[in-house]
């Protein structure tokens, strides 16, 4: 039964980091002279992301995320922000690739690895919210991706 | 239950005949549902009329001569009797369809296409359900024809100025909802009718919010199309109804093909069914169009204009209520007079989904998002609203119980 929704699970969804991370986001804005920039939405409820990185020498030099969505969302970016920072490009695809598979219930979620972002690990209770915690994560994927494509065409 | 209009509808005690408002959560409490405007629950009544349908006459409607499949014929054309009596239209300009948004595709592919060019113009407005803006874009698409979208003022409601300016030699369709599911107006359908008909246009009035709440003649309306939807009226779902103006369906070309819908096929081609099994391609929802004439039934007892006073007064609380809730903006009329039991509102500091989520945890479901009328939402500036509303069984006891989770969902996410 779904009745009832989650009788004394809002703690185990809201974790007070999470709650932490909506209230002061890091990594909050938009790079000037990005290295690649995506924004992708959420047609369900609307909600947006702008993520832009900066990428020196093979690294993730700076990352920010902007847009409009729910604690989920924006605390998902903000934690993003923090634990992507200074990672080398396939790093970080591994990274939301963990972060993906634990949102999906498909691994155990690894603290070394996803730093405050482990604390997202309830949502993956609530199939409707995991695309929410999900947005700016795949935002990373496919700025990694478009960055790749466009110094491959470019030189 | 009477049906006189005279004495208010008793909520709690209809609220009994609803197994799943009658059924408390795992810990004890009350479901306060306050999201009829996204489907309404179905009374027991209508389970049973769909259960003994199956049980006792399931046959094909229309086809065969054995007793049973007559008994099915005579269920399933008693429930078209019922949609077409309840909104005063003739039964044989009544189709059903599979839902609202079918019944407006039907017109805009089955008239649209064909009769629509370039520089044709479609006239809607800012408040409408996508299932009312999308097709007539998929139509202009094909056909060369343009669709203009009629703002909607800061009070939420038509700005009949614009339109007024909108409508004229190139308008060849004037499509509007009467209600609106996101901001509850309640639109002069009549005076837009009017408006469409002197430029020479077409109307397709979206009824899928009203046709459950109040009274409405489609007659009296005078459009040339309304549409509206089973499930939302204590019906099921996967039923949907196209009342047409006399005439209408009788001069359009068909829009699905296939079985029902004919009258002879030959290698060389085909004829078509009278009106409305022509526009009824295959075999039809038979059990939900039984489920929906008990649906109505229990409308008629209950009476229609006494459904529209329970929500007035529900409306009003609802207003009273939401203003005791600090940071809280409810977007659309203020007045219960032009608007129907449907809200949205805004919550400083708490983004709409997060407020979606809290109530569910006090047991008081609301819809969180853009409601299908993202054009609407983009011209008040907002990406999302959360929406409670209501129907004929809410209380008293479901609007405290939404103004106390909202104060304490707001203090929770630290907004306060």
């Amino acid at each position: 039964m779904v009745r009832g929704g989650l009788m004394g699970g809002l703690d185990d969804l809201y974790q007070q980091l999470i709650l932490d991370h909506y209230r002061n986001r890091r990594g909050r804005g938009r790079i000037d002279g990005a290295s690649a920039s995506v924004h992708e939405h959420n047609p369900v409820c609307g909600d947006e992301c702008y993520l832009d990185i900066l990428v020196v020498d093979g690294r993730i030099a700076d990352i920010r995320a902007d847009g409009d969505g729910c604690s989920i969302s924006q605390a998902a970016a903000s934690m993003l922000t923090e634990v992507a920072k200074d990672k080398e490009l396939g790093e970080a695809l591994d990274l939301v690739e963990h972060f993906r598979l634990v949102m999906h219930g498909d691994a155990e979620p690894d603290e070394d690895i996803l730093g405050d972002a482990v604390a997202l690990e309830g949502v993956a209770k609530y199939p409707v919210r995991v695309k929410c915690a999900l947005l700016s994560w795949l935002a990373l994927r496919d700025c990694i991706a478009d960055y790749r494509e466009t110094t491959a065409m470019g030189g | 239950m009477g049906n006189s209009t005279h004495t208010a509808l008793d909520a709690t005690a209809l609220r009994a005949e609803f197994p799943l408002l009658a059924t408390p959560r795992p810990d004890g409490g009350a479901v306060h549902y306050l999201d009829s405007a996204a489907t309404s629950q179905k009374p027991q009544r209508v389970l049973d009329a769909m259960d003994a349908y199956y049980r006792e006459t399931n046959a094909n409607v229309h086809r065969g001569v054995y007793e049973m499949a007559a008994e099915a014929t005579e269920r399933f054309e008693a429930g078209r009797d019922a949609v077409a009596r309840l909104v005063n239209h003739p039964r044989e300009a009544t189709v059903f369809t599979k839902n609202a948004t079918e019944a407006i595709n039907l017109v805009a592919w089955a008239w649209g296409v064909r009769e629509l060019r370039e520089g044709d113009e479609i006239v809607v407005s800012m408040m409408e359900h996508h299932s009312n803006t999308v097709p007539w874009q998929i139509v202009a698409g094909i056909t060369g024809a343009t669709v203009r979208f009629c703002p909607v003022t800061p009070g939420g409601e038509i700005d009949m100025d614009a339109l007024r300016g909108m409508v004229g030699g190139r308008t060849r369709m004037v499509a509007v909802v009467h209600v609106s599911n996101t901001l509850g107006t309640i639109n002069p359908v009549e005076e837009i009718v009017a408006m469409a008909h002197e430029a020479g246009a077409l109307t397709m009035v979206d009824a899928t919010q009203s046709v459950p709440h109040m009274p409405v003649d489609a007659t009296a309306i005078g459009s040339d199309f309304l549409a509206f939807t089973g499930h939302k009226m204590c019906g099921p779902t996967g039923i949907g109804v196209l009342a047409a103006a006399p005439g209408r369906l009788e001069a359009m070309e068909p829009f699905l093909g296939g079985g029902e819908m004919i009258s002879d096929v030959t290698t060389e081609g085909s004829t078509w069914n009278d009106i409305p099994w022509k526009f009824e391609a295959g075999t039809p929802p038979i059990a939900e169009a039984v489920g929906l004439g008990e649906a109505v039934r229990f409308m008629e007892e209950i009476g229609p204009e006494r459904i529209r006073a329970h929500e007035k007064v529900v409306a009003q609380s609802m207003l009273d209520a939401l203003d005791e809730v600090p940071g809280l903006t409810i977007y659309g009329p203020r007045d219960v007079e032009r608007r129907g039991a449907s809200f949205s509102f805004s919550l400083d500091g708490v983004h709409p989904h997060d407020i979606g989520q809290f109530l569910d945890s006090k047991g008081v479901c609301v819809r969180a998002g853009h409601h299908c009328t993202k054009p609407l939402l983009r011209s008040m500036g907002v990406q999302s609203t959360a929406r409670a509303s209501a129907y004929l069984y809410t209380t008293d006891d479901d609007v405290i119980a939404l103004r106390d989770a909202l104060v304490e969902c707001r203090e929770w996410f630290g907004a306060a």
